[in-house]
């Protein structure tokens, strides 16, 4: 097949994903009006950071004049699953340019991700997979911009009694539920968003990172505790290859 | 100005993170605990920012049936549990909030 082929063959396994992404660029575009977030700056963040969630937080967090160190270190930690993806695509990159590994690392979503890690682990990494992962993340990318862009033109227009902001914990219900596969999973949910509740009234948002910690660590040992009782491998994992829905 | 220094330091961060590995090559066995842990990334740091969302209202911890937004949160998290679908879950719960919302006021 020419990489052409490849090309296109990316592109249409991630449509089935544009769907469910397309309406969150656009919640985003909404959200960040709703923010007071410049126009510029707001499109300009979906191809910066480029990383749904993370953008959804750092609306919600320039809304409530949190401290510009905070919402670094929390776009930080709510991206810090990119690391994994990076870890296990390495293999299959690694005889690549420096100059596609760049590229296809910026491409490099959840649901780019999901598409090419499973292409790679079928095909290994030939030239024609990486031209696959290349139209699956330029499809995303296509679309997250134009989506944005939709969004902040008719979020213009939006009234602010919508109640637009609630899309926020709506979203990430629509991708965190499904991806709760197991009690560990369940149990650090659960824990993070107790922890989160209990220390709210902390300044700088330094809760939420608190909390995020305390939902990793809790759903870490009790992933170690079921797997030293032997629980089947199939029922303990989580997300692995994440869930598709996920981000965006 | 400060909006797009954030901006800056948060696409350098994101970008260097999906580089890493791939930079770094194969040379590094990520640690297993590591690997585990990054697992419950996602569900820690969303539910601990979807809780209070839902749970507080004006910062105040509020269980009561007139807290519309954990109503309707509940019902996005059944929605989402039974369909896995995102378009759907957000609808259901935009629906629900509209209604719980107009029913406040009705009453």
């Amino acid at each position: 097949m020419k990489p052409s082929s490849h090309f296109w063959a990316g592109v249409r396994a991630e449509l089935p994903l544009l769907i469910g992404v397309f309406p969150f660029g656009m919640i985003y575009g909404t959200l960040s009006i709703d923010a007071g977030i410049p126009l510029a700056a707001a499109q300009a963040m979906s191809s910066i950071l480029f990383a749904g969630s993370s953008q959804f937080a750092f609306a919600q967090l320039v809304h409530e004049s949190t401290p510009a160190l905070v919402i670094v270190l929390t776009i930080a930690v709510i991206n810090l699953r990119h690391v994994l993806y990076s870890a296990s695509l390495a293999p299959h990159m690694h005889d690549l340019s420096m100059r596609w590994k760049i590229l296809l690392s910026y491409l490099m979503t959840d649901e780019a991700y999901a598409v090419a890690v499973l292409n790679y682990e079928r095909v290994g990494g030939t030239a024609g997979a990486h031209y696959y992962f290349l139209g699956a993340g330029l499809a995303l990318w296509t679309s997250w911009q134009i989506s944005t862009a939709l969004g902040l033109w008719a979020g213009a227009s939006l009234p602010a009694t919508l109640s637009l902001d609630f899309a926020l914990p709506l979203t990430f219900i629509a991708m965190v539920v499904p991806a709760l596969r197991n009690r560990p999973a369940v149990v650090a949910a659960l824990s993070a968003g107790l922890v989160a509740l209990l220390t709210f009234s902390l300044p700088y948002k330094l809760g939420l990172i608190l909390a995020a910690l305390t939902g990793i660590v809790v759903g870490t040992i009790l992933e170690s505790r079921v797997e030293r009782d032997g629980i089947p491998l199939g029922e303990r994992r989580i997300a692995s290859p994440p869930h598709p829905k996920e981000d965006k | 100005m400060t909006i797009w220094l954030i901006m800056l330091a948060g696409g350098l961060i994101t970008f260097g993170m999906r580089f890493s590995f791939v930079w770094l090559l194969g040379r590094f066995e990520v640690p297993e605990t590591m690997r585990r842990a990054l697992h419950y990334v996602p569900p820690a740091v969303l539910s601990a920012i979807v809780f209070p969302e839902l749970f507080l209202s004006e910062n105040h911890l509020d269980l009561s049936l007139g807290n519309a937004r954990l109503l309707a949160g509940l019902v996005a998290i059944v929605v989402a549990a039974w369909t896995k679908n995102s378009l759907l879950t957000i609808l259901a719960g935009f629906i629900a909030l509209l209604i719980l919302e107009t029913l406040a006021i009705a009453r």
